[in-house]
């Protein structure tokens, strides 16, 4: 699939998140329009995965550690196949197993999250587990910039480079904002990479909505015996303009109207792309 | 030269064990430590995982051993169970090896979602439990544990009374196929069971008949509760002793007919009196409308008495004498 083809998809998946979480009346929007072409890139171009392979041990995993960010997940994988895309319907609904955080239920999902700082520690386990099996497979995280302030993240920042896990990647969805406001007011974290590199990580900085830059980032080969972070650089509810780097679509829904005028948004983007195409 | 430590056990209490046949036996922890050993031995896809407590869990012997086999994640308690419940996920047969103060308080998040919620067959082992720690104080003390986790679904909780019991709920653990806890001290232990004893997860051991009252115990309280009804039987009271090893699922039909059979229920646990063993009987009890002279031996909830393990015991009554007389006011007041 090229990229054309991908960022094509993109908008008909981001169309389908808003969907969802209107539907569902319910969800993360910002979070998921931000992270949405880093899951399309990692599903389609990265990821050794396919509703075939799911329960082959060689498989990479790839675990959500900022959970939340759910929505876009469930569509990237109904998208593969993983499940029918009408099962979203009933996301967030009465004795749905589609509920508002990842869970092993839905096919596809490796771990239960949502609660922050739990899924690079268990792809640390992950990670490990593969080395001592001598398996081929890679484990990928996805953590949101908030998220960086819990404990546990540099718990297992310390121990994956004390463990030579370059079978280890976490990409960083560097958006900037949290539900309180921007990362930086709220508590600083930066500079990122600098802390990484000190923690005995390779660190490398992409656009996290360039699908070139994003595939070249996670596929090129890891340092040897080091753990590599990616800071995909990204806009908290991209493609939607009244969304974009707005606080309050942290978990806003939109209403009908707001809805509609994202849709035809997407819907001028995409015939935009085609006629390009 | 520093004051040898207390021992568990009055004059009286060895001299009773002495009369009932007990053999003292070694801490149940060395008994994990060989367990965990053996099994690791023969089958390579067993990891513990510890953080900077292979000392503490005596792991020293099975890490020279099989140094491949342990993973040192330093002091790291959430880190501990994170990597714990990612092995089980990629099909390791995982130990979290860590004291059980902060296996089950600072990373009880990791337990709820990423080892019972997620639903991988890891296992947690909570060393020096309860009140092993003694003098170290209250930071070290887990009182709160068999509480917590009866709260979090999706887990077995085990809490061996002597070495047979550790063993097997070991190697119970080590089958499974769901989320595990056990829990243990560092005390020498008597050997409480006959050599034919079956130990069934979920099926309490019965160590004695009797129906006065019944003590149902668990882990390191049990043997003070056999003494203590060594020691009514000489005042003509006859008591069931029961070791409750599995606290979750509780062995339901015991404890009602505990209750129904008995004069009296007394339960025993190194545990704050809320939340663990006394009251998961006292609601089986009362659910099914038993209604029996009821008392919850544990820690009481106020700043904990400080001392060894065997003075805070003994503080709370925790001890053949204190049982003995506790079941003989409680009889009294029937």
């Amino acid at each position: 699939m090229t990229d054309r083809e991908l960022q094509l998809k993109a908008v008909r998946l981001r169309k389908m998140t808003l969907q969802a979480i209107f539907d569902a009346g319910a969800g993360h929007t910002g979070g998921g329009l931000s992270c949405l072409d880093i899951l399309n890139v990692l599903y389609n171009h990265v990821l050794n995965l396919s509703p075939e392979t799911f329960g082959d041990p060689n498989r990479d995993r790839y675990v959500q550690s900022k959970g939340h960010s759910v929505e876009a997940l469930y569509v990237v994988l109904a998208d593969r196949g993983f499940f029918p895309a009408r099962d979203l319907e009933t996301l967030c609904h009465y004795q749905s197993p589609y509920v508002g955080h990842p869970t092993r239920k839905i096919p596809g999902i490796e771990m239960n999250t949502g609660a922050l700082g739990h899924g690079l520690p268990i792809c640390l386990g992950m990670a490990l587990a593969g080395k001592m099996d001598s398996a081929p497979y890679r484990v990928f995280t996805l953590l949101g910039d908030g998220e960086l302030a819990e404990g546990s993240n540099w718990e297992a920042a310390l121990a994956a480079a004390h463990y030579d896990l370059d079978n280890l990647v976490a990409i960083l969805d560097h958006n900037t904002l949290q539900i309180t406001g921007h990362t930086r007011d709220v508590m600083s974290n930066e500079p990122i990479d600098e802390k990484f590199r000190a923690f005995g990580w390779t660190v490398r900085s992409v656009n996290g909505h360039d699908y070139a830059a994003l595939t070249k980032a996670l596929t090129d080969p890891p340092a040897p015996g080091k753990p590599t972070f990616i800071i995909a650089n990204t806009v908290k509810g991209r493609g939607v303009s009244f969304m974009e780097n707005v606080v309050k679509w942290h978990h806003g829904v939109p209403s009908e109207s707001e809805l509609k005028q994202a849709l035809t948004e997407l819907d001028a983007l995409e015939a935009k792309l085609k006629e390009v195409a | 030269m520093s004051a040898p430590a207390p021992s568990m056990f009055t004059p009286a209490a060895k001299a009773m064990a002495e009369k009932l046949g007990l053999k003292m036996g070694r801490a149940n922890l060395d008994e994990f430590a060989t367990t965990l050993e053996e099994l690791a031995r023969a089958n390579p896809n067993i990891i513990a995982v510890t953080s900077d407590s292979r000392g503490s869990g005596k792991l020293g012997p099975f890490c020279t051993a099989l140094p491949n086999q342990i993973i040192e994640v330093g002091i790291a308690e959430q880190n501990l169970v994170g990597i714990t419940a990612g092995l089980a996920a990629c099909g390791k047969k995982s130990f979290g090896v860590s004291p059980g103060c902060f296996l089950t308080a600072r990373s009880l998040e990791q337990i709820k979602n990423d080892v019972c919620y997620s639903d991988v067959p890891a296992v947690l082992v909570g060393i020096s439990a309860g009140v092993s720690y003694g003098a170290l104080g209250s930071t070290h003390h887990s009182l709160h544990d068999l509480a917590v986790l009866r709260a979090i679904n999706n887990i077995t909780i085990l809490v061996p009374a002597d070495n047979f019991e550790t063993r097997e709920a070991i190697k119970f653990a080590a089958k499974a196929t769901k989320p595990v806890f056990v829990r243990f001290g560092k005390a020498a232990m008597y050997g409480l069971h006959k050599p034919e004893t079956k130990f069934e997860v979920g099926n309490a051991i019965t160590l004695r008949e009797g129906n006065d009252a019944a003590f149902i115990a668990t882990g390191e309280t049990v043997v003070h509760a056999l003494l203590a009804a060594g020691q009514l039987a000489e005042r003509r009271l006859n008591c069931r002793v029961i070791s409750m090893h599995t606290v979750k699922p509780l062995d339901i039909d015991a404890v009602l007919k505990a209750g129904r059979e008995c004069g009296a229920v007394i339960t025993v646990e190194e545990h704050m009196v809320h939340g663990g063993l006394g009251e998961a009987c006292a609601s089986v009890l009362m659910e099914a409308g038993v209604r029996v002279p009821f008392r919850i031996m544990g820690i009481p909830d106020e700043d904990t008495v400080t001392g060894a393990q065997a003075d805070i015991f003994r503080h709370y009554g925790i001890s053949m004498e204190g049982l003995s007389e506790t079941a003989a006011q409680l009889l009294k007041s029937v």
